[in-house]
């Protein structure tokens, strides 16, 4: 189809910053976004600007099409296509993100004064599923670390919980009769690999704010780890002593680590994780490719666990 | 229980319109015609391999499920639909040939050394070859020829191992999945409710041994 989507444009060329980051200024642009073609769960996304990162990969993005309809977000069921069938319901405005803990400076941020006042940066990663397929994914997002350091954390403070809201009249997964996971969802770093330069808190993929089956408003984005640290709509972010307790690792700790780094090497109790299906490459034919230790980011961050036994802190 | 494979279904219980059973065939295939042609055109998502290969297993397990819902249903609310019974478990064993296909050749590209290793360390694939080695001796011996050569009593001890087969898929699709999603939980609860039917109703019988009705 011949329809000219937003993301051709450049987001500075549309709206300036100061309106589209308000959002009911925004929905009147919107209204004729919709009419040039744009789908309509797009309606709610604004234009976001980022400057380009050395970080990100030169690979080819996963199309924004397979990056926001396949998705794992439980809170709203357990199937791919539930997140994109059924996160509409979750309302991100207002949205604050409380920053406590073990800090000098705690803080309860705005999603709208976070975006306004970071750095906003686009940071193109590999994204490995711990179900052994994989994306290429342009986030939109600032360093962990900005945020980090202005919150100045306590030299107590060795690791960093986040937690995701918990609202289950906008969540239906979180209704299930069967509790898929111990609500809300909680997920941990060290504070090193908070720091660390590759780790963002994504505000947008494809230049735009972040769909709601990707974790709007705000989510954690480590690209060298499972896609499941990559905690979603962030409401609590605490820095904290001891290593805080993980989700998936309550659910079935011999399966899923605190660490969860992708390793080819260390195969999932039930499954390999020695190769990937990159998603959108060949359709019904894909072809597996091997899996990279930490993702093929292992030059940048295999210092981190320098003299650790990688099978024993999976 | 399951001795009477071939007896007629016009003779007891609903009077159900009779439909041929080439037409089972035709509607059980649907599914897999209609999951081969939307992923060739790229209708099947973001990762088409993934719908197809679980879409066929469940569909396996589905007719699975529906051979041995045909005893109980004769049995407790007369409706029979035992001259369908083949049909249907064959459906079931080539969906799971299919959902195997698909793994062997689409999900692993015939790396013999990586399905090896999956069989070996896997438990849930191990389970699942282990339930389709069960199923081949029974789709073999679908057929009137064999129940003439083996004898009713021997043919059907051979086919009780379909409630082996049953265990072994929903077992299966429990361990594949990450959690407890309630997909496979309906599965295991249905094939439980199937099985334990039978068991209750061989243990009443044993009590209360009754002549059975000509």
């Amino acid at each position: 189809m011949l329809i000219r989507r937003p993301s051709d444009i450049a987001p500075s060329e549309i709206t300036p910053r100061e309106v589209y980051l308000n959002r009911r200024q925004w929905m009147a642009g919107a209204a004729g976004l919709a009419l040039a073609g744009a789908l309509p769960f797009r309606l709610e996304a604004a234009p976001l600007t980022a400057a380009k990162s050395a970080f990100s990969t030169d690979e080819k993005p996963t199309s924004r099409e397979d990056v926001t309809s396949y998705n794992n977000f439980y809170e709203f069921g357990t199937g791919k296509d539930d997140p994109a069938a059924r996160a509409k319901s979750l309302k991100t405005s207002p949205w604050t993100v409380k920053v406590d803990g073990l800090v000098g400076k705690p803080a309860e941020f705005g999603i709208e004064d976070l975006i306004k006042s970071s750095a906003l940066e686009e940071r193109i990663y590999r994204m490995r599923c711990v179900e052994g397929w994989s994306m290429v994914i342009p986030w939109v997002g600032f360093p962990m670390a900005d945020l980090v350091k202005r919150v100045e954390p306590l030299g107590s403070a060795k690791y960093v919980a986040f937690e995701t809201a918990y609202r289950p009249e906008e969540m239906p997964g979180v209704q299930s009769v069967f509790p898929v996971l111990d609500w809300p969802y909680v997920e941990g770093l060290r504070l090193d690999e908070a720091m660390h330069p590759l780790t963002i808190l994504a505000v947008g993929l494809y230049g735009e704010t972040l769909p709601n089956q990707n974790g709007a408003p705000i989510r954690l984005v480590v690209p060298w780890k499972y896609g499941f640290k990559g905690i979603k709509s962030i409401t609590r972010i605490s820095f904290v002593e001891k290593q805080p307790e993980t989700s998936w690792n309550k659910q079935a700790p011999d399966e899923y680590g605190f660490y969860a780094n992708v390793n080819p090497n260390v195969d999932h109790p039930r499954w390999s994780q020695a190769t990937e299906r990159r998603i959108g490459e060949g359709g019904l034919f894909v072809k597996r490719r091997p899996t990279l230790p930490f993702n093929g980011y292992a030059d940048q961050v295999a210092s981190l666990y320098a003299g650790m036994d990688l099978r024993k802190f999976y | 229980m399951t001795g009477k494979a071939s007896a007629p279904g016009a003779g007891k219980g609903l009077a159900l319109p009779q439909v041929p059973k080439i037409a089972v065939y035709l509607v059980g295939f649907i599914p897999a015609v209609w999951l081969f042609s939307a992923g060739i055109m790229d209708r099947l998502g973001a990762d088409p391999m993934r719908v197809l290969e679980q879409e066929l297993g469940e569909w396996a397990l589905r007719f699975l499920v529906a051979t041995l819902a045909i005893t109980p249903l004769r049995q407790l609310f007369n409706i029979n639909l035992l001259r369908y019974r083949r049909a249907i478990g064959l459906l079931s064993f080539y969906y799971a040939a299919l959902h195997l296909t698909t793994y062997l050749v689409l999900d692993q590209g015939l790396d013999l050394a990586a399905i090896a290793a999956d069989i070996v360390k896997r438990p849930y694939i191990t389970i699942g070859m282990a339930t389709f080695a069960i199923l081949v001796p029974l789709a073999v011996t679908s057929n009137n020829a064999s129940i003439r050569r083996m004898g009713g009593q021997a043919w059907a001890r051979l086919h009780r191992l379909v409630y082996a087969a049953a265990i072994g898929a929903v077992l299966h699709y429990i361990l594949v999945v990450k959690s407890w999603p309630p997909e496979p939980l309906v599965y295991a609860a249905i094939v439980a409710l199937l099985l334990g039917y039978r068991l209750v109703r061989s243990m009443v019988k044993k009590a209360a041994p009754r002549r059975r009705p000509a």
